[in-house]
């Protein structure tokens, strides 16, 4: 009896021990040197934009960069927002923004949409030349868009979708389909057969399976699918200049543009404020889902 | 009436033939083990029946009807996985409901059905929960449930109960039993666990190597194993198997068996043909058809032998004996009370009835 009670951890006392000395190693100190140079490439040029963005043209006229601002001023942010000119008009960059919003959400439906479906198929169903597909996707990935181009131009102008939305929609999602196709794919793989075989006696659809069973238990993926997404086409400048139409140019083509149309004195801090302006969506989305991209790569397999 | 007819079934993947002109017939109302080792083929039978694999040639009839080609969900079964396989996104109710996705019935028969098979399984108070909030005696009930709303004529399981442990396993047992006499579905029931089998079947078909060696009730499969493998696989401790030499003399037939040192009377031995003078033999001595000591009837082999150990299980023991061959046993099952008495070393006298001898030709290992 009193053993029992002895092996209860709620009655047992609690020991408080010493905490274990942390040795610094060789290895340690090189691999914190390497991460420290690492951050700093990156911080340091971004260091000096922020600031730059927050200072007047009098200071900036001094030359010295990494200086603090002496007056902290948000207008250049304002006039990038709402003012700046980008060719013939001067509305800011702001008509960018609603514009890669315009593009951002129907090549996000129809790229992700797309390879879901055909990493499903290819991974859970028995397709035909499975295997032959998969290579030349796999091939597919290494094709550089610049060389397809131009085919593709006079492709999407026969299907009258040239200088539209749906336009860079559609380039979108066939460029992002072999890599999306191999990542969903080699995730479903994971999925026990034997749900799977479940699911074919129990229903037998295609999409049935697909919307009930398969979509539901996709959610690490679809995270980290919808980061990587997001951020490309939102950072893309190649696609949006060259299949948008006028009406249609992505917040990064109305940035390049108001940086070039110059009158007069180059206003650094206005141009810093709208590289920002930019540059923020991707950057939000990273701190708001960060936490699940690590999840979603390193989850892998679904446990039933 | 017959209710699953395999027929000249062939499997191969690639060039690996897996099973070959194989044949089988489930009845009515039957509850058929499929048993054997790992790797023999049963879980590839059973996914042929279920239409989850292609077969390479031959006829699969459910009820009649020609199901070879049919889609999985057309077939009319219902099927219980090793691993449940239960949906982990949708709740014990979803995954009942789900169930009855490929059958058109309208939402009250929907809900009647599921409303049933939790009372029936006692799943009632877990209908919200999801797969991952249940213990796995509870998943494997909601997985029998999800194949007993569909209200079909056969019940496929594949080794359901291989993931539980002992004293539930036991449980379930008697629960997948007790649902078999209460609602008389075919069951077609694929173990390697030969307790289970015996506890559960009405026939049992023991497979090795993709062909099927021996099929019959518990008792037949038990007491006239058709051949060696049958005899070697089913009983714990396994059979004894002796080699010998057939004498025939007249009508008197003997049997040297060398490795105890014993002649065997087989006189009265219902052989299948006639024997043949100098065959080799095996005779299988099931431990606890042993007795301890002499005993009165005439047609009994005695012999002694040395005791090498003792194993208790409770209440049944086991001796086992040094034969005389090199580190041959001899498993003999012995009353527990004498255990303390035998020592290792010490010879135990122990004789074996002739009318329990099982006989196999040593050539090709048919039962004679
Ligand atoms: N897809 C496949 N490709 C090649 N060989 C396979 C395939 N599936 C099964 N086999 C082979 O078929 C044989 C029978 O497999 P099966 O799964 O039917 O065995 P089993 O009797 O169910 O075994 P266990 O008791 O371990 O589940 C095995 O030798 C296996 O290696
Ligand atoms: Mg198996």
């Amino acid at each position: 009896m009193t053993e029992i009670v002895a092996s209860n951890p709620e009655v047992r006392e609690f020991k408080s021990y010493p905490p274990k000395p942390r040795k610094l190693t060789g290895s340690s100190i090189a691999i914190l040197v390497f991460l420290t140079m690492c951050a700093a490439f990156v911080a340091i040029p971004l260091y000096v934009i922020i600031v730059t963005s927050l200072k007047d043209m009098a200071q900036i006229r001094f030359g010295d960069i990494f200086s603090l601002p002496e007056v902290w001023t948000l207008e250049p942010w304002r006039v990038a927002w709402d003012e700046v000119c980008s060719g013939v008009t001067c509305e800011g960059v702001k008509i960018g923004f609603f514009n890669s919003i315009m593009i951002l959400i129907p090549s996000l439906i129809l790229s992700i949409g797309l390879s879901a479906v055909t990493g499903y198929a290819l991974a859970l169903w028995n397709v035909k030349w499975a295997g032959t597909f998969l290579f030349i996707l796999f091939t597919a990935a290494f094709v550089p868009f610049q060389i397809i181009m131009i085919p593709l131009i006079i492709m999407s102008g026969i299907i009258k979708v040239y200088g539209t939305v749906w336009g860079v929609a559609i380039v979108h999602a066939v460029l992002a389909m072999p890599l999306l196709t191999l990542i969903f794919r080699n995730y479903y793989k994971d999925i026990p057969s034997e749900i799977m075989n479940a699911a074919i006696m129990d229903s037998g659809s295609f999409w049935k399976i697909f919307g009930e069973i398969i979509l539901p238990m996709s959610g690490n993926i679809m995270i980290v699918v919808l980061i990587l997404q997001i951020t490309s086409i939102w950072n893309d400048f190649l696609i949006g200049l060259t299949f948008g139409g006028i009406g249609t140019k992505p917040m990064t083509v109305i940035l390049a543009n108001s940086v070039i149309t110059s009158r007069g004195e180059v206003t650094y801090n206005v141009d810093m404020a709208a590289a920002l302006l930019t540059a923020i969506p991707p950057l939000l989305i990273y701190f708001v889902l960060g936490k699940f991209f690590v999840q979603g790569i390193t989850a892998g397999a679904i446990k039933g | 009436m017959p209710c699953v007819e395999f027929r000249n079934i062939a499997k191969q993947y690639g060039r690996v033939t897996v099973l070959d002109e194989l044949d089988l017939t489930v009845e009515d109302g039957e509850f058929l083990v499929l048993l054997g080792p790992s790797g023999c083929g049963k879980t590839t039978l059973l996914n042929l029946l279920a239409g989850l694999i292609e077969t390479t040639a031959g006829t699969i009839t459910i009820d009649g009807r020609d199901v070879t080609e049919a889609d999985p969900k057309d077939r009319g079964l219902a099927m219980v996985f090793q691993s449940y396989a239960l949906y982990p996104t949708k709740t014990v109710r979803g995954n009942l409901r789900f169930g009855l996705s490929s059958q058109k019935l309208d939402k009250a028969e929907v809900d009647r059905r599921v409303a049933w098979a939790a009372k029936l399984l006692q799943i009632e108070p877990l209908l919200d929960r999801k797969p991952g909030q249940l213990s796995g005696g509870q998943r494997q009930r909601v997985a029998i449930g999800r194949a007993l709303v569909k209200n079909v004529g056969v019940f496929l399981f594949d080794e359901p109960l291989s993931n539980l442990d002992a004293k539930l396993r036991t449980e379930m047992r008697l629960e997948i039993k007790r649902l078999h006499n209460e609602l008389h579905q075919t069951i077609v029931y694929v173990t390697h666990d030969q307790i289970e089998a015996m506890t559960m079947a009405t026939r049992i078909a023991v497979m090795d190597g993709g062909v099927i060696q021996q099929i019959g009730t518990p008792d037949e499969i038990y007491e006239t194993p058709a051949n060696l493998f049958v005899a070697q696989f089913i009983g714990a401790p396994a059979m004894n198997m002796l080699k010998g030499t057939l004498k025939v003399a007249g009508d008197r037939v003997t049997a040297q068996l060398d490795e105890v040192g014993a002649e065997l009377d087989l006189s009265g031995h219902a052989f299948a043909s006639a024997p043949e003078n100098g065959a080799p033999i095996v005779a299988g001595l099931r431990p606890e058809h042993f007795s301890v000591g002499q005993t009165a009837e005439s047609e009994a082999t005695s012999f002694a032998l040395p005791v090498r150990y003792t194993e208790k299980t409770g209440g049944d023991a086991t001796a086992f004996l040094n034969t005389k061959s090199d580190n041959g046993l001899l498993a003999v099952r012995v009353d527990p009370a004498l255990v303390a008495a035998l020592e290792s070393g010490g010879d135990l006298a122990v004789s074996f009835p002739a009318s329990r001898i099982n006989l196999f030709d040593a050539r090709s290992g048919q039962r004679m």
